[in-house]
């Protein structure tokens, strides 16, 4: 019988409040691509970086290709044959491809690394030039950079953490090729993922982790999304109900929308046109860092260096005006940092409201701007029950949360405020599967009740749920608008790539 | 080994714990360092924390040193909490008593006691127009509030010399660089006979109270504060961070500008080169030292006051150098800063285990 490449055995780590791992067991055979599938939280994370070296076990043991395995830190994983690929690149944007791979390499010299990058680029189709400064990379070719770093020290084990959520679907066909060919060559593969259907098109085997225990082990191939999902979660999550109607008048109007980008590796937007009408959901597709992040600072008032007349809300124009003004005009965002900027970390859930609610400011002019304490901890307790938000109570400090939860609060906030005009960017991301379903029926209840809403998510799935129709976001410059009958994977994804004005050039 | 862990979340205990451990391995260090200068330490350590509370005058001279102390440090902990990084509370303070000076040489023999209400009028609009300049610059050019600041103490200095080697040196004063005493009725009215304590003392508590309710009771200081906690959440939110940057110097500046009035009309009564103490500097340190709280930093400023005389005291009493009471205020600085490590973190003992 075949040795397992590798073995976890009652594998427990705890962090002060938190069990991450409980008595975890996993095992991995030559060749085989195993995923680890679990939702935010459920410890995959924790568990990979046992096996990479970087956290080390409370209790437990590890076995390589039979042997026990102490790992104490990544070097020494890399020297046993473990490579990992992170979720978030460790890169330096100023330095070229060479260079950044040279400084994990430091025994050979950057010619060799050069020659050896184009060698394990050629054999397995990763098409990337060793001259090129990273940050005129693309995320997807970062992606090609990090593999490449991981197979030069020719790992009997490979560790992806997420990698497919930065990539378009073209993209990820090609990773999946290239994850294929290096399983036939004997190379195991840890897929980390919460992609159900990615996990059962990659991975012969699955290890199912739900609060830090493994709560089952099967062949993703011979399940179904259901059975998995089951799994994960423990139950199915809800269908979306997607009611046909008539959109109504125009509330956010964007016309010709261009602007140089404010920090070195932003994105300059060239002449964005955009319309949202009462009562639709508009999304906007594309791989970050194509213009999102600016676009979505000059629509929600937090650049307010746009044209005159570029932005306008409800025929008026708001370009120049400060998102407290256009928040008064109805205007509600969630933005895609939740910490930070849509929460201030160290203030309670309660003063986190008053970032975009005034219910408990005394209005009046005696009394203006005064706080009532009570009315803002009862309207944070509502909303911490209405939107299912486990924290300890209105009185617990953001950071507090996990990100999830914390999502779940700044989403409710914000619906709750009955917007006109909604505008959020990645509303489900870091949510569990349940929570998720949740917030994409608030946002569609939202505009059953009338609302514009713009969704702007690098999970095309999502988008194809809840969108009414959709624009593709590409090196700052938005695609035509593309009604949801005509939109299919494909074409979004090679829109991805900014091929939407010449038809004739294939993706 | 002892190491250090991070706790799930900050421990309300140790946020008041740790001033009170500070204070303590402050006094620790002050033993050894006296033993070291070979004079007795509980005579001296007597000096700092005896002799400045033992009678009702003493008490009144704590406070009348803590108050602007105290009012300074008011207005700064609203800059920090904004994240605005005003160091130069010195010149603030300077200018006000620079402005306030001004209107109380106007006063006559029988100017009436209401002088005193545009006396220190001007020390506020003396200090705001100081910390404005400060302000404008960055609001206008983005220069570094820190080094303009402090750059600006030094012009307060030098604005400080001009005035009494020159235009309002007293002409009868034997050629020193001083302002003629000024008229009775220039001075700050006092709470009781006998006592050097004066309204100011009421000034600060008052602003004790108004700062507590602007910060935590009204959404104008909410939101001045979550620029200094989270700039892009204000930024999201629409708090303006300009308005922020002029609230916050605004205020500082004003209050570093009663304080300096209510010294120079108070208990100096006069203009003269030795106005500027330290007071703006040493109000640093009672800000962070009272956690940046109003309630916090009363005591704390009667503690830096209790530094500045028992300072004094040693020096006249027990010959040890002046410059310990700065020794002191670092020192107490110093180990605050340490011992927050506890807020966020408890120290452990583990037993390193084989092969970790």
């Amino acid at each position: 019988m075949l040795r397992p490449r590798l073995q976890l055995t009652g594998i427990t780590k705890t962090y002060p409040g938190v069990i991450a791992n409980s008595d975890i067991s996993l095992q991995v055979m030559p060749g085989e691509t195993h995923a680890v599938l679990g939702e935010n939280g459920a410890g995959k994370s924790t568990l990979m970086k046992i096996i990479y070296g970087s956290v080390q076990p409370d209790a437990g043991q590890l076995f390589f290709n039979g042997a026990p395995l102490r790992v104490r830190n990544p070097k020494e994983a890399r020297a046993a044959g473990i490579s990992m690929v992170f979720q978030h690149f460790n890169l330096f944007d100023t330095m070229t491809v060479a260079e950044n791979v040279w400084l994990g390499l430091s025994a050979q010299s950057l010619a060799d690394v050069r020659a050896n990058i184009a060698a394990k680029a050629r054999e397995y189709g990763l098409d990337v030039d060793p001259e090129r400064p990273v940050h005129t990379l693309s995320v997807g070719e970062m992606q090609r950079v990090e593999i490449i770093r991981a197979l030069l020290t020719n790992p009997q084990l490979l560790i992806l953490d997420e990698p497919t959520s930065v990539l378009t679907p073209q993209a990820v066909d090609k990773l999946f090729v290239v994850l294929k060919k290096l399983a036939s060559e004997g190379c195991s593969i840890l897929y980390i993922s919460h992609k159900l259907h990615e996990i059962r098109a990659l991975c012969n085997a699955c290890t199912v982790l739900r609060g830090g225990k493994v709560t089952g082990v099967c062949n993703p191939q011979q399940e179904s999304n259901a059975s998995l999902s089951r799994l994960m979660i423990g139950s199915e999550p809800p269908q979306l109900q997607h009611a046909a109607h008539t959109p109504g008048a125009v509330r956010l109007q964007v016309r010709q929308l261009s602007l140089d980008r404010e920090d070195q590796f932003g994105v300059d937007l060239d002449g964005v046109d955009l319309d949202v009408r009462a009562g639709e959901v508009v999304g906007i597709a594309g791989v970050s860092g194509n213009g999102q992040k600016e676009l979505l600072y000059a629509l929600s008032g937090e650049d307010t260096r746009a044209q005159p007349g570029s932005i306008q809300i409800d025929g008026r124009d708001v370009a120049g005006l400060h998102a407290g003004a256009r928040r008064a005009m109805g205007l509600h965002f969630v933005p895609e940092e939740r910490l930070g900027r849509g929460a201030v970390p160290t203030l309670s859930l309660a003063h986190n409201l008053l970032l975009t609610r005034n219910g408990a400011v005394a209005p009046g002019a005696l009394s203006a701007g005064w706080i009532r304490v009570r009315h803002l901890v009862d309207h944070a307790s509502a909303l911490i029950r209405e939107y299912k938000v486990k924290a300890a109570g209105p009185q617990a400090l953001a950071k507090s949360l996990s990100g999830g939860n914390l999502q779940k609060f700044i989403v409710g906030r914000e619906i709750d405020a009955k917007p006109t005009l909604f505008i959020v960017s990645q509303p489900t991301w870091g949510v569990d599967v349940g929570a998720a379903a949740q917030i994409r029926g608030e946002i569609l209840a939202l505009r059953d009740a009338g609302c514009a809403v713009l969704v702007v998510s690098e999970e095309l799935e999502e988008l194809f749920e809840i969108s009414d129709r959709m624009h593709v976001i590409a090196r700052g410059r938005l695609s035509p608008s593309l009604p949801m009958a005509e939109a299919t994977v494909e074409k979004i994804g090679s829109w991805m790539s900014g091929l939407w004005e010449s038809a004739h050039v294939e993706a | 080994m002892l190491k250090l862990e991070a706790r799930p979340e900050p421990s309300r205990a140790w946020s008041y714990g740790s001033p009170v451990l500070a204070l303590v391995s402050t006094v620790l260090v002050g033993l050894v360092l006296f033993a070291l200068l070979g004079k007795d330490p509980g005579r001296a350590l007597s000096m700092f924390f005896w002799e400045p509370v033992k009678s009702g005058y003493a008490l009144g001279e704590l406070v009348v040193k803590a108050t602007p102390l105290l009012l300074i440090a008011l207005g700064l902990a609203v800059c920090y909490r904004s994240n605005v990084w005003n160091i130069g509370a010195e010149g603030q303070y300077l200018l006000g008593a620079i402005a306030a000076s001004g209107v109380a040489l106007m006063a006559e023999k029988d100017t009436s006691g209401w002088i005193v209400v545009p006396i220190l009028l001007a020390g506020i609009l003396g200090g705001m127009v100081w910390a404005g300049i400060a302000a404008w610059l960055k609001d206008r050019f983005h220069t570094n509030e820190i080094l303009v600041s402090l750059m600006l103490v030094y012009v307060a200095i030098q604005v400080l010399g001009y005035m009494v080697y020159g235009p309002w040196k007293d002409p009868l004063g034997y050629n020193f660089p001083q302002t003629k005493t000024f008229e009775l009725a220039t001075r700050i009215p006092r709470l009781f006979s006998g006592s050097r304590l004066s309204i100011g003392v009421l000034f600060a508590l008052i602003g004790v109270a108004g700062m507590w309710v602007f910060l935590f009771r009204t959404r104008a200081g909410f939101a001045l504060q979550v620029g200094g906690l989270a700039p892009a959440a204000a930024r999201y939110a629409g708090f303006s961070s300009r308005r922020a940057l002029w609230v916050a110097f605004l205020i500082s500046g004003g209050l570093a500008g009663l304080a300096g009035a209510l010294e120079v009309a108070g208990p100096i009564g006069q203009l003269t080169p030795y106005v500027p103490a330290g007071y703006g500097f040493a109000a640093i340190i009672v800000a962070y030292v009272g956690r940046l709280h109003p309630v916090g930093m009363m005591f704390s400023a009667l503690l830096m006051s209790m530094f500045y005389i028992g300072g004094e005291l040693a020096q006249s009493r027990l010959g040890l150098p002046k410059s310990l009471t700065g020794v002191f205020q670092g020192l107490l600085l110093f180990s605050l800063l340490a011992c927050d490590t506890l807020v966020n973190y408890r120290l452990v003992w583990k037993h390193k285990l084989e092969g970790r």
